[in-house]
């Protein structure tokens, strides 16, 4: 027995040594990071010495959120392509850096920190699911590096290292609200996927019920794909709401609107706001079964202004007539213009720099003009209900007076007061 | 009130669609023991072959009734292949079937979805079955009426054929005692391929019809996988009546625990049930004597 401890012995000194060693070495990099932040812009390993920019564009090429965010690569790459074209950014050409984040929070911050430290970009554009956000948040604040984040999100959120250039819940959700209230609407029914955008947008929708006098008359969450709605449908139908509001995710809504559909429920007399269906999305369910129902974005293919028809051929003539342009593939173009111009009126590439002439820095882009709030790094944005109409596109019905100012944490309404605390 | 009448019907609706996607699984888990995860994506060929027959045929209704026996062989097919090529090597060690056709199944997952995009695809409900009909008061959809209907047609047919013909009798002999059937003369590798062919043609028909209420996607066998192997599991191996008493019971229990919560807590409370009765009775509702001395 004693000859067998000696080893044994021996092997727990060494992983005790070991843990030790490692311990010491995670101390260390801490340090050298929290060192680093202080002096973050002379240490920065961007180069803008060449005749040549780098900047990342993340996205998820593979796995599930592929589909998506592949859009939002090409609407990125076609930025890039124009901005070089009149002449690049302080005369420099811009060069993409691109990487899968293979739908993997994970991955996301792991090839992020690639992006930042070895590839050494100017700002790194790309994200969608709120999980690869948070993931990529730390890295970005630890580096003190930049990340252009396209896709409209839950809020609650106001980084100084992320500029957020899709809606936050008072430029979609907020307005959808209103304009519920604004066609009489009394009473709603909640039906959402069980993940966090939903429970947090239902939570909105609930304080802001409470304060206008709408009635909630159910709220009911299903698991993410689930497919069986007949007793959700059947709730819905007996509580005869005014309107559905819908933050189902996915393939649930084509069970959804079919079953809807199917019990005689109608867009007239029971109208459905979506705030995850787009032009992608309309052609899975079947344009039969969701006709005349709505949804709320702030960019639809078929804006009417010029910046977007411009916006809209070139996307075709770069990547096909077959191809349709939606709400984050407008947010993630405008990011890369909103990041060049803030660059321009630095004079400088530095993060500092760019986070200290942000604010005010505007962009006359597909959606109408979007300005940067350099207190929160949101965007205005104008806020668009669209009816889904029989040729799969989505036509406005109503739009917010101008662009709406961001307010991420809901300060400024009364009724969001409880709401803000959570967080 | 109307509603919890409303709830019966959702109850045996729910309970006739998780019959639906168990009954090919109730032949090849039930009767054979083969733990196949790929089952799913024979669901979601089903599905897709619906598709792709509408997009030939065009008129919907045809399509429906042409795509029910074209699924039935296409998922028939893609089980033979599957059995032949691998389960049957591991027949005797069942983490590894379990693990080969997990994986078999994310092939077909990705198959799928370089083939058709990943993105659903739309299968239109054909014209005759859109709206509900109204029954004690509340509206049932027609698209639930036919899948009811074709549950009903399945199970029967199925009974019979293990019932009354020699293919269903050797089924039979083989399940109850392997040995035996083989010294009686029956090739037990045919029945074997045989067995498969037909509980994997069932996945594709529950595929087709599964298309009249969900989504085509990719992903689409996995919802149901998780729900088939419950009812399976809880019904009792190797009987079809256990499956078709678990799924009904499953059915109503979801209905009516949904009724009183929401639909994620009572897909919860389903599960706490089925532990509980697994724990109290492991065999699940019925049991097979089987002759076997294994």
């Amino acid at each position: 027995m004693p000859l067998r401890l000696k080893p044994k012995a021996r092997d727990l000194a060494r992983t005790f040594a070991a843990t030790a060693a490692i311990a010491g070495l995670v101390a260390t990099a801490a340090c050298g990071s929290r060192a680093g932040e202080e002096t973050a812009a002379t240490e920065s390993c961007v180069d803008t010495s060449g005749d040549t920019i780098k900047v990342g564009s993340l996205n998820s090429l593979s796995g599930t959120m592929a589909i998506s965010e592949t859009t939002v690569r090409d609407a990125i790459a076609l930025a890039v392509k124009e901005i070089n074209a009149a002449g690049g950014v302080q005369g420099k050409e811009v060069e993409i850096v691109a990487e899968d984040g293979a739908s993997e929070p994970t991955v996301f911050a792991e090839k992020a920190e690639k992006l930042i430290r070895e590839d050494c970009v100017a700002a790194v554009f790309g994200g969608w699911t709120s999980a690869s956000r948070k993931a990529m948040l730390p890295v970005f604040e630890d580096n003190d590096s930049l990340l252009y984040y396209p896709v409209q999100y839950e809020g609650l959120e106001a980084s100084e290292n992320i500029f957020y250039t899709g809606a936050t819940t008072n430029q979609q959700i907020i307005p959808a609200l209103d304009y519920l209230a604004e066609t009489g609407v009394k009473s709603i029914y909640l039906v959402g996927s069980d993940y966090v955008f939903p429970r947090t947008a239902n939570a909105i929708i609930n304080a802001y019920a409470e304060a206008h006098g709408i009635e909630v008359l159910g709220e009911d969450y299903v698991t993410l794909g689930s497919t069986e709605f007949s007793t959700i449908i059947n709730q819905v139908k007996s509580a005869d709401a005014d309107a559905v509001f819908n933050t189902l995710n996915g393939d649930s809504n084509v069970a959804f609107f079919r079953e809807y559909a199917n019990v005689g429920l109608t867009a007239e007399d029971m109208p459905v706001m979506s705030v995850s269906i787009a032009e992608e999305e309309v052609g899975g369910i079947g344009v039969e079964n969701i006709e005349g129902q709505l949804a709320a974005w702030n960019y639809y293919q078929t804006v009417d202004s010029p910046a977007n028809t411009t916006f809209v051929e070139a996307f075709k003539a770069e990547y096909g007539a077959d191809r349709v342009t939606s709400d984050p593939m407008e947010a993630a173009y405008n990011s890369v213009y909103l990041w060049a111009a803030t660059v321009e009126k630095a004079g400088s590439f530095a993060v500092e720099d760019v986070q200290a002439n942000a604010d005010g820095v505007s962009f006359d882009s597909p959606e109408g003009t979007v300005v940067i709030d350099g207190d929160n790094h949101h965007v205005t944005k104008t806020a668009r209900i669209g009816e889904i109409s029989a040729d799969g596109l989505l036509y406005t019905v109503w739009e917010s007076d101008g662009p709406i100012e961001p307010d991420p944490f809901l300060e400024g309404y009364d009724w969001a007061a409880d709401l803000a605390v959570t967080e | 009130m109307d509603l919890l009448v409303g709830q019966l019907f959702t109850g045996l609706s729910t309970g006739s669609i998780l019959l639906l996607a168990a009954l090919g699984l109730s032949l090849t888990f039930g009767q054979m023991g083969v733990i196949n995860m790929a089952h799913g994506e024979f669901i979601m060929a089903g599905c897709y072959t619906a598709y792709v027959v509408q997009q030939v045929v065009g008129d919907a209704g045809a399509s429906l009734l042409i795509a029910l026996p074209i699924g039935f062989l296409v998922g028939g097919v893609m089980g033979l292949v599957l059995e032949a090529l691998l389960i049957r090597r591991l027949y005797h060690r069942p983490l590894d079937t379990l693990l080969v056709t997990f994986g078999v199944g994310l092939i077909l997952q990705q198959v799928a979805r370089d083939v058709f995009g990943a993105p659903a695809v739309n299968v239109s409900v054909p014209e005759a079955l859109r709206g509900g009909v109204d029954l004690l008061g509340v509206t049932v959809p027609k698209t639930r009426l036919f899948i009811m209907a074709l549950a009903i047609v399945a199970v029967t047919a199925v009974t019979l054929v293990l019932r009354f013909t020699p293919a269903g009798r050797r089924i039979r002999a083989v399940v109850g005692n392997r040995d035996l059937a083989e010294t009686a003369g029956i090739s037990s590798r045919t029945v074997d391929a045989g067995t498969f062919f037909i509980g994997s043609g069932l996945a594709g028909v529950a595929g087709v019809a599964l298309t009249l209420i969900g989504s085509t996607s990719p992903t689409t066998g996995q919802s149901y996988l998780v729900d088939a192997f419950l009812v399976v599991v809880a019904g009792g191996l190797g009987r079809i009546k256990g499956a078709v008493v678990a799924a009904v019971a499953l059915g109503a229990l979801q209905a009516v625990f949904e009724t009183y919560s929401t639909a994620s807590l009572a897909k919860v409370g389903v599960f706490i049930v089925i532990v509980v009765f697994l724990q109290l009775r492991p065999q699940g509702l019925f049991t097979l004597r089987t002759r076997s001395l294994a």
